[in-house]
């Protein structure tokens, strides 16, 4: 199962003939992505890694089926690229893209908003390292190698400490159903309890680890969720104990601007909540494995 | 991006919010110019410095006469003005803004910001002015009034209005408070702010609707469509090492601890900086390399890091995706080679090609600590840090004496 891509999803690369989007679409196709193709406008008719290029979203979902897009389109023009791969009728989109002014984002979630639920492309991202189901399909810039296929969810903002827990993982043998990155921006297309909620209704999943940071309300938000909703495990481990007051931690949305977005307020709601706590980013794996190993 | 005061005093008065009359000056002179040409009896000379509470760190003096107008600038300029939001370092006064002084009657509080869990712009009132939300907030959560504004078709006059006899003003003043409502809100929109707060907000004597301070605050991310407010920046008003950072393409935050960190991504940043604390340590900074760590890359991560005195040991943590470790390991063992590193350095590695970077750094005969694992890393830096503190730390022998022997 895992969840959003299988090894079946058609999946579409926004921006694909540029130098960013080349190199990872690549990396996915030799991970084994089924990727049918790519948008760049003005470049329709023309060949590239093999695949079509498309003027449009909306040409590649009629003549290639696609049903899920990558976007490497720069920060400028990303929200307008989200925007007609959901209008094209794409289900499910990661956008890489680092540094989309935050006014735009308020915008495609208000577009995507205006459409019915069981029509509404999700969206992933911005400012991540994409979603990725082990051993069937990647959407997204990580090192495939480190995720073996496996039992657990991981949901986080941050790429390189995502890579971190399944190294762990990995190291102790766990393997991952799916991955998704939902990026370090204020405002993002998916927040960490619209994830929870996926991997609650996969079945191949069986806990979920949650790596969030400071500020914003989501990871709380998401502990109550979990609390009201959900049936399987949450882990969750949350960075930035030592981040001052309103300093932006590299991160657009990792600012502690008011009560409650400090790491230990947030690891305190959450212990509340019934959400197991990784003391430290060390023992996300062992966490992990514990709580399997009680299942 | 912050702005000062007088700038987005100026931003503000072109969207049609009333201020008082004012000028910017450099100098004593300047001031008293300035204070000539705006008239009246009385003054108020305001540092102008990135933070708010400049009142309480006496950076606002209300001035009678053009000689105390020329004391109080003499006095603030060049000073150094510590408030809550500056941190103990302050920051450095060197514009000042001379305004009319104003005939207070009321003092509101009035903002607009991005409500995150929202996902849209939020006004925040309240009938109690001159004190900070944050305060007001904590000990009277029922004073502050919030609308949500609906992005997609913008702030209604109805919303404006309903703010206006929320702050408590008279039905005569509500048409000046939709006017200066409506031009926040579109001084926000149409120029990628991300905050515009006027605390106070002040009623006058005269029934008039002024804003009496202004702060904003703008989206870096959008600057790159905003040329003008790009031109605002005021490089004197930021920590000199987080320009420098920047301009890099680097993501630095100066801290008080003693070991220095550099580490690929913000999450794993952070998340080895809590390693270190846990460990025992205190990080000296917050590092982001970002992806492609080349080998010029990571020399100036390392003099970044190392420019801070107070360091006595550098932790390097990079965990390799697009990126190779041998790659990440050439980079490091040329960076230690080039600089004269006098504090111990561990390096962890892992990711794509793990095994053939650890092999780079052990056979580069470089006096480097490798760990295997991220805990394993924070506690060989504290271990390090204290070896340094205790003074069991022998530096190794300097560039010079080895190219001598």
């Amino acid at each position: 199962m895992a969840i959003f891509i299988d090894q079946n999803t058609r999946i579409i690369v926004q921006g694909f003939t540029g130098k960013i989007g080349t190199f990872h679409a690549q990396e996915m196709i030799d991970y084994g992505s089924n990727v049918v193709g790519g948008v760049t406008p003005g470049k329709g008719g023309q060949k590239h890694l093999d695949r079509p290029v498309f003027n449009t979203v909306k040409d590649a979902v009629e003549q290639a089926g696609a049903e899920a897009s990558i976007v490497f389109v720069p920060p400028a023009y990303a929200a307008d690229s989200i925007m007609e791969a959901a209008e094209a009728g794409i289900k499910y989109c990661v956008s890489i893209t680092d540094g989309i002014p935050t006014q735009d984002m308020m915008k495609v979630k208000i577009f995507l908003s205006k459409f019915p639920k069981e029509k509404r492309m999700v969206l992933t991202g911005p400012n991540c390292a994409g979603t990725i189901s082990p051993g069937k399909s990647m959407l997204g810039i990580m090192p495939g190698h480190i995720y073996i296929p496996g039992n657990v969810g991981i949901v986080g903002r941050s790429g390189t400490l995502g890579y971190e827990a399944a190294d762990q993982m990995k190291a102790l043998g766990i393997g991952v159903s799916t991955s998704v990155g939902i990026g370090g921006d204020p405002i993002n297309g998916s927040s960490h309890r619209d994830i929870l909620e996926k991997f609650e209704q996969d079945p191949e999943t069986k806990v979920v680890v949650m790596i969030g940071e400071i500020g914003g309300p989501q990871e709380v938000e998401a502990g109550m969720f979990a609390k009201e909703h959900m049936t399987k495990p949450v882990v969750a481990y949350i960075a930035g104990l030592t981040a001052p007051k309103g300093r932006r931690m590299g991160h657009a949305g990792a600012i502690i601007s008011s009560v409650g977005e400090s790491a230990a307020e947030k690891v305190e709601m959450l212990k509340e909540l019934g959400v197991i706590i990784a003391p430290t980013p060390a023992a996300m794996g062992e966490t992990v494995a514990k709580v399997l190993a009680g299942l | 991006m912050d702005i000062h005061e007088y700038q987005a005093k100026q931003l503000l008065a072109d969207y049609g919010v009333k201020i008082a009359d004012g000028g910017l000056a450099y100098s004593p002179e300047d001031a008293v110019q300035r204070a000539r040409e705006i008239g009246g009896h009385v003054w108020v000379v305001k540092a102008q410095i990135h933070s708010g509470a400049r009142g309480k760190a006496g950076g606002i003096k209300v001035c009678k006469t053009h000689d105390e107008v020329s004391d109080a600038a003499e006095s603030l300029l060049g000073k150094k003005l510590v408030t809550h939001q500056t941190g103990p370092a302050g920051k450095q006064c060197l514009r000042l803004y001379v305004e009319a002084g104003t005939d207070i009657a009321k003092e509101l509080y009035f903002s607009l910001l991005i409500d995150r869990a929202q996902e849209r712009i939020v006004m925040v009132g309240s009938a109690q002015g001159g004190m900070e939300i944050e305060e007001l907030a904590e000990n009277n959560p029922d004073a502050i009034k919030k609308i949500y504004i609906e992005p997609a078709v913008g702030l209604q006059d109805f919303q404006a209005r309903e703010m206006g006899f929320a702050l408590g003003l008279h039905a005569d003043l509500i048409p000046q408070a939709v006017k200066l409502i409506q031009g926040c809100y579109r001084a926000m929109r149409e120029l990628d702010a991300n905050m515009v707060e006027i605390n106070p907000l002040v009623i006058t004597g005269h029934d008039e609707l002024i804003a009496l301070d202004a702060k904003m605050g703008f989206d870096d991310n959008a600057l790159f469509r905003r040329q003008k407010i790009s031109e605002l920046r005021d490089k004197t008003q930021e920590d000199p090492r987080e320009m420098a950072a920047a301009d890099r393409g680097l993501s630095y935050v100066g801290l008080d601890g003693d070991i220095g960190c550099m580490i690929n991504g913000a999450g794993l940043a952070m998340a080895t900086m809590d390693m270190i604390k846990l460990a025992g340590g205190e990080p000296a900074n917050f590092l982001d390399v970002g992806g492609g760590a080349s080998a010029e890359r990571t020399e100036k991560a390392f003099r970044m890091v190392l420019q801070d005195k107070n360091v006595k040991a550098m932790l390097v943590n990079i965990f390799a995706g697009i990126n190779r470790c041998d790659w990440i390991a050439e980079g490091v063992v040329h960076a230690v080679k080039k600089i004269d590193m006098q504090v111990p350095l561990v390096v962890r590695l892992s990711g794509t090609n793990v095994e053939e970077g650890r092999r780079i750094i052990e056979e580069s005969g470089l006096p480097i600590i490798t760990a295997n694992t991220l805990a394993e890393a924070a506690e060989k830096a504290v271990e390090a840090r204290n070896k340094v503190v205790a003074g069991r730390y022998q530096p190794p022998a300097s560039r010079d004496t080895v190219t001598s022997l």
